[in-house]
């Protein structure tokens, strides 16, 4: 074996290559364990729902036959009650944050508020359920609807969505901020023109993946009364005739997707297991894409701008 | 203290004390701003130079628990700009502040240069551009831009960055202008660039400059002001400071003996 001077001199012993090697190998095998599980997962969700997919799968509703059954209830329930989680809890999530972050005094009370929102983020989703029952169902009674259920979900992810905002406006350096307040700006213009613009990478990306949490719920929408079976779709939101805008479907009853996987993965026949592998793989590549997109829109916001 | 300035004051600091929370980073400064003059802060890291530069357009505002004492008399009209009564932003909208790091904002040159102008409710194209180009002539900076006016701001290098920070700065046509250590993130070229055209700007305004580097005090500065541990050490001509300063601390400082 060849001496080597350099390392002699150094004095980097080889025992501590040795554990360098041996980390490397243990980070590598961790990483193998959980990318290995989502292929395993993949596959097989492919394997049994694939040949399920047809254009019929998605226009079909449920049904007492396996093979005639289809989603076409579950993902526009989806697609609806996604749309009254967003409307709600974005606006009113980003505004929390902005206000914690750039207006509120730094006291006791602040930081309580911060201590609980993290807490309320890992709060059980059924909880929120229970509480959207009394609120929303009994107190409101605005019904076991697609509005409920929409703001059951937005309350859910609205502590992440605050927590994700704060964290993206406190990235944004402290230089930009005073430049702007240096030129004579005020505290909102400075937040609209130059902090938001800049966090707007960060606080989609937290955006998407409380979306893509809130997408996956059913615990919550069963205790409020989600169908599991329903065969006609929610009123359309268009109409014929002038404000073309029609919001009927906000008190429909509704499904979404998880909650018709679940209602047939508890049927005893396989041909529904099939159904249900199916109407997985379209809920998980809709996550997958909602994470592509956050993906796609850090790195473009990224890329205008540079500390 | 020099016993004639020889021009008007542009301000007059008397008693002036800093407190971040219950530290006290400046103690009982009293100095005098000539018109139209560069007046030099300099003084070893932690002497309070930003400190108190930063009080000048009320910076410490935008964070709790900082408190002022005393006064910033700024003339002609003669108010107390440390006053609590005096709306922060009115001091800021007359006196500009350049950064020790070039900060440009995430834009287009252009909109740079613009930002202070719009958010004092111009809009009108023609006007805005005119004063866009003035702005960066100014700051000598309009020969390597005008082509590219549109383009991302970060894209120029860093002494092009803080020219436009000035041209910034200067696009608002502000009375008084506070640098802060604007050299020490440049080479030696962009330096002597900035160093020359701070000595064209005060035609028009009036600068205060913060520089841990005494060549560059001697050079820009007609006034030189040496502080140490929050307090004013001694005030006069540059000349004087560097050449025959009263103060053994002063001689011991700009002889390059501690610091």
């Amino acid at each position: 074996m060849p001496s080597n001077p350099l390392r002699e001199r150094s004095g980097i012993g080889t025992g501590q290559k040795q554990l360098d090697r041996l980390f490397a190998l243990l980070g590598l095998l961790a990483m193998l364990v959980s990318v290995g599980a989502l292929l395993v997962l993949l596959t097989g969700l492919l394997m049994e729902g694939g040949p399920r997919l047809s254009w019929a799968f998605f226009t079909s509703y449920p049904s007492r036959f396996a093979e005639q059954a289809g989603i076409l209830p579950a993902w526009v329930g989806t697609i609806l009650v996604m749309a009254v989680t967003a409307v709600t809890a974005v606006p009113l999530g980003i505004a929390a944050a902005v206000y914690l972050e750039e207006y509120a005094p730094k006291h006791w009370l602040t930081d309580l508020i911060e201590i609980n929102m993290a807490n309320l983020a890992g709060v059980p989703s059924i909880v929120y359920g229970l509480m959207a029952l009394g609120l929303f169902v009994y107190q409101l009674r605005l019904g076991q609807s697609i509005l409920t259920a929409g703001l059951t979900l937005a309350l859910l992810i609205l502590p992440i969505v605050v927590m994700a905002t704060r964290e993206a406006i406190r990235a944004v350096p402290k230089s930009l901020r005073e430049a702007a307040f240096a030129l004579g700006a005020t505290k909102w213009q400075t937040v609209q023109h130059h902090v938001l613009p800049s966090a707007t990478g960060g606080i989609l990306t937290g955006l998407i993946l409380a979306l893509s949490r809130a997408i996956g719920e059913s615990a919550p929408l069963m205790t409020i009364g989600a169908l599991s079976f329903i065969a006609f779709l929610p009123h359309a939101p268009w109409q014929p005739d002038f404000p073309f805008l029609s919001f009927e479907w906000l008190l429909d009853p509704f499904t979404v997707m998880p909650i018709q996987m679940f209602n047939w993965v508890s049927r005893p026949q396989e041909a529904f297991h099939v159904n249900a592998a199916g109407a997985g793989l379209v809920l998980m590549v809709m996550t997958l894409g909602m994470n592509g997109l956050a993906i796609y829109l850090r790195a473009r916001y990224r890329k205008r701008i540079q500390w | 203290m020099p016993t004639n300035l020889s021009s008007p004051l542009k301000a007059d600091v008397k008693h002036l004390s800093f407190f971040y929370g219950t530290v006290q980073a400046l103690k009982d400064i009293t100095l005098p701003i000539a018109g139209n003059h560069v007046t030099a802060l300099i003084g070893p890291s932690g002497c309070g130079k930003t400190t108190y530069l930063r009080c000048f357009n009320r910076m410490h505002d935008l964070y709790p628990g900082n408190r002022y004492e005393g006064q910033i008399v700024l003339y002609p009209e003669g108010i107390n700009i440390i006053d609590p009564s005096v709306d922060p932003l009115a001091v800021r909208m007359r006196i500009g502040m350049v950064f020790q790091k070039p900060n440009p904002f995430p834009k287009s040159i252009y909109e740079n240069v613009a930002y202070g102008l719009r958010i004092r409710g111009a809009t009108q194209r023609n006007q805005l551009d005119e004063k866009v180009e003035q702005a960066l002539r100014g700051a000598a900076l309009w020969n390597e831009v005008k082509d590219r006016l549109h383009h991302l701001a970060f894209h120029l290098s860093g002494g092009q960055q803080q020219r436009l920070c000035i041209a910034r700065a200067l696009a608002t046509d502000p009375e008084f202008l506070l640098f802060d250590e604007p050299c020490s993130a440049l080479d030696p070229t962009a330096t002597s660039r900035v160093e020359e055209l701070l000595a064209e700007l005060k035609q028009r305004v009036t600068i205060l400059i913060v520089t841990h580097n005494m060549q560059q005090a001697a050079r820009v500065s007609d006034f030189t002001a040496f502080m140490y541990q929050g307090q004013l050490v001694e005030f006069d001509t540059t000349k004087t400071i560097f050449t025959n300063p009263a103060n053994q601390l002063t001689e011991d400082y700009v002889t390059g003996r501690f610091g």
